[in-house]
């Protein structure tokens, strides 16, 4: 057999989803904690996944839990179906599990995403999981861990407010653009995963149930549907996110999150939208990206 | 014009094939055999096996084959196959003090009962490149004559100072609880000195040396002396519950080092020495010395020593040890990152612009004049 047929070919001697019906057990039960206690990161048994460290083996743990053969499943990278690492993680459910994959977010029951929240609105009947790297929202502050679980019993966050304060004296604005904190239920402060702080606001009441799984650090989380997501900020300087000059070349969106290409050795810029598939749904074309 | 994030599909596709090309490399010679890689890279094998968890010396050849001599790439291999194994329990716990040496070594003391035993090593070759290997030339030297009788068990040198009571011996406290098992649980601080020595023996070989070298040179505050050094076979027993008795199932290479450390002693307890200790897979000195270090190192904690130094604090060691993690982590800066640098982008075009610009003639001027 070739490289390219041995790594294409459905698995065969693997559980449905890679993992064995134990260790999905441990996830689920790490999972319903973490739904339990919005916002908590709850430590779990992360096996070594066939990807690597660092590259969404928790999120892949956590969609490995909850997938079914009902499921229809769409995994994005930066928002796009099309990056070689969405392409590989939904190649690799499509062999373990021969689940039904998508581009469209609008047809998945479960998207499992890498720094964006889709811009087509999630429904109740969807759950969103979120590849993280760095669960603590407080590891630049305080990198010890013990410190860290001390600090979120506490809620003492007077860490991050100082800092964000320091932010305002000498920037005049906050300088986090992304991974930026958010209060989930009024009680812990969360890391919304790298996603730009431009997605924070669809966190906040989203209908979907949001998963986030970071493998390398073994710790799960979740915020529930329905649930209050608030992005720090002060009252005299209200939280706000990115906007553009311009508006998508493609599909003339003035309202997503644009990514910016250079198009020639000139420097001259182009600017696009991030979500391949909003992109494509507004131009009206069926074409896959 | 949109092509730069299309294609992701054939691009991976074209990858795999590429880098198979690349293992195979001169068609023209013969193919390297797993069992080729067994037999005669057997150290790479044994550092494979150690840090990849697993004692299966075809596995381990394989997944040194498979990733083309990438040894922490073949570490990943194997434990992304590990993590597959059912568990069928647990073995009972390895005596090496029964162990059939090959080499076994003391720089305490300059006679031990038993005798120093040299062993296969390293360690007084001069470090010539050997051309003849180069020539093809089969070089292989007879087996060395001398007794190879079966030897009788050799006590553990540590053993001897126990009984003026000068060392610290390794006994489980009462009430200890069973060691825990880091493939099955997460890390959790604070942590049982068996986990932390579960996590070592996992550990980067490269990490834990450059550890273990810091502790030597004032980054922690040990004094150490390689008490005892073996290497050799032990048997693996595993409990079987239907026959209420424990069977052989097979033997493993291990070495095994432990260490002598100086201990000023506390209030409640005399001036000591206490102990380090190392064990690994297959023959690897380096590892399992440089592991008792870093473990003695690690116990500052408990023995109420000063911690003044990373190398003494168990976060940052044990958090930072385990190459599969670490190589994940740092290579995902290969992963697209377009959405956070854009933020950026946006972030510091705001900042710059809110300075107040310096008018362009102005600057033009400064730099003829500079000119």
């Amino acid at each position: 057999m070739n490289a390219r047929a041995a790594e294409t070919s459905m698995t065969e001697g693997y559980n449905f989803a890679y993992l064995d019906e134990q260790t999905k057990r441990m996830i689920r039960r790490a999972l319903l904690k973490a739904v339990a206690v919005p916002g908590h990161q709850v430590p779990f048994a992360s096996r070594e996944m066939p990807l690597p460290y660092g590259w969404g083996t928790g999120g892949l743990q956590v969609t490995s839990a909850i997938i079914g053969r009902a499921d229809t499943l769409k995994v994005i990278d930066q928002g796009s179906d099309e990056t070689t690492n969405a392409v590989n993680i939904r190649r690799f459910f499509a062999r373990t599990t021969g689940v039904a994959t998508t581009t469209h977010t609008a047809d998945a029951t479960i998207v499992q995403t890498r720094h964006r929240i889709p811009e087509h609105p999630l429904t109740e009947r969807q759950i969103i999981v979120y590849q993280v790297p760095m669960p603590e929202p407080l590891f630049r502050l305080e990198p010890r861990v013990t410190e860290c679980r001390k600090l979120h019993a506490l809620a003492d966050y007077g860490l991050i407010n100082v800092k964000y304060y320091e932010d305002i004296v000498q920037h005049g604005s906050i300088a986090t653009t992304y991974d930026y904190p958010v209060l989930v239920n009024d009680r812990y402060l969360t890391s919304p995963s790298p996603i730009p702080k431009f997605d924070n606001p669809k966190m906040h009441m989203n209908p979907a149930l949001q998963l986030f799984g970071a493998g390398r650090e073994r710790r799960i989380y979740a915020i529930p549907p329905y649930t209050k997501v608030k992005s720090l900020d002060f009252e005299d300087h209200p939280f706000t996110v990115q906007h553009w000059d311009h508006e998508c070349a493609l599909c003339a969106s003035t309202e997503s999150f644009l990514d910016e290409m250079i198009v020639d050795d000139a420097g001259t810029r182009m600017f696009v939208c991030s979500d391949s598939d909003y992109c494509h749904g507004r131009r009206g074309d069926g074409e896959e990206a | 014009m949109y092509v730069a994030v299309k294609g992701g599909e054939r691009a991976i596709e074209h990858s795999w094939d590429l880098l198979a090309t690349r293992r195979r490399g001169d068609t023209a010679l013969p193919e390297l055999s797993v069992s080729q890689i067994r037999e005669q890279l057997r150290l790479a094998v044994a550092r494979v096996m150690t840090e990849g968890s697993v004692y299966d010396e075809e596995l381990a050849a394989l997944a040194i084959k498979q990733a083309a001599g990438d040894l922490v790439e073949a570490i990943f291999l194997l434990r992304a196959y590990r993590t597959t194994l059912p568990r069928f329990g647990y073995t009972r716990p390895v005596d090496t003090g029964a162990m059939r040496m090959e080499r076994r070594i003391s720089a305490a003391f300059k006679d031990i009962p038993g005798g120093q035993m040299l062993g296969g090593t390293y360690d007084y070759t001069q470090r010539l490149l050997d051309f003849a290997l180069l020539a093809d030339g089969d070089v292989s030297a007879d087996a060395p004559a001398g007794p190879v009788a079966p030897m009788e068990p050799m006590p553990h040198v540590l053993s001897l100072l126990d009984k003026e009571g000068l060392i610290e011996q390794e006994t489980p406290r009462p009430g200890a609880p069973e060691p825990g098992d880091l493939s099955r649980e997460p890390l959790a601080f604070p942590v049982e000195r068996s986990t932390r020595l579960q996590n070592l023996a996992r550990a980067d070989e490269g990490f834990l040396l450059a550890i273990g070298y810091a502790t030597q040179r004032g980054y922690a505050h040990t004094h150490p002396f390689a008490g005892e050094i073996r290497h050799g076979e032990v048997a693996i027993e595993l409990d079987v519950e239907e026959l209420g008795f424990a069977v052989e199932i097979g033997d493993i290479e291990l070495t095994e080092c432990q260490m002598i450390n100086q201990f000023a002693g506390s209030g409640e307890i005399a001036p000591t020495f206490t102990q380090g200790y190392g064990l690994v897979f297959g023959h690897s000195e380096r590892k399992a010395m440089a592991m008792a270090l870093v473990d003695r190192s690690l116990r500052a904690g408990e023995l109420g020593e000063t911690i003044a130094s990373s190398t003494q604090d168990p976060e940052f060691v044990l958090y930072h040890s385990d190459n599969v993690e670490a190589s994940g982590f740092v290579q995902h800066l290969k992963l697209p990152h377009y959405v956070d640098f854009q933020s950026e982008l946006e972030l510091l075009r705001r900042l710059r612009a809110a300075k107040v610009p310096v008018p362009k003639e102005q600057v033009e001027t400064e730099e003829e004049n500079a000119a």
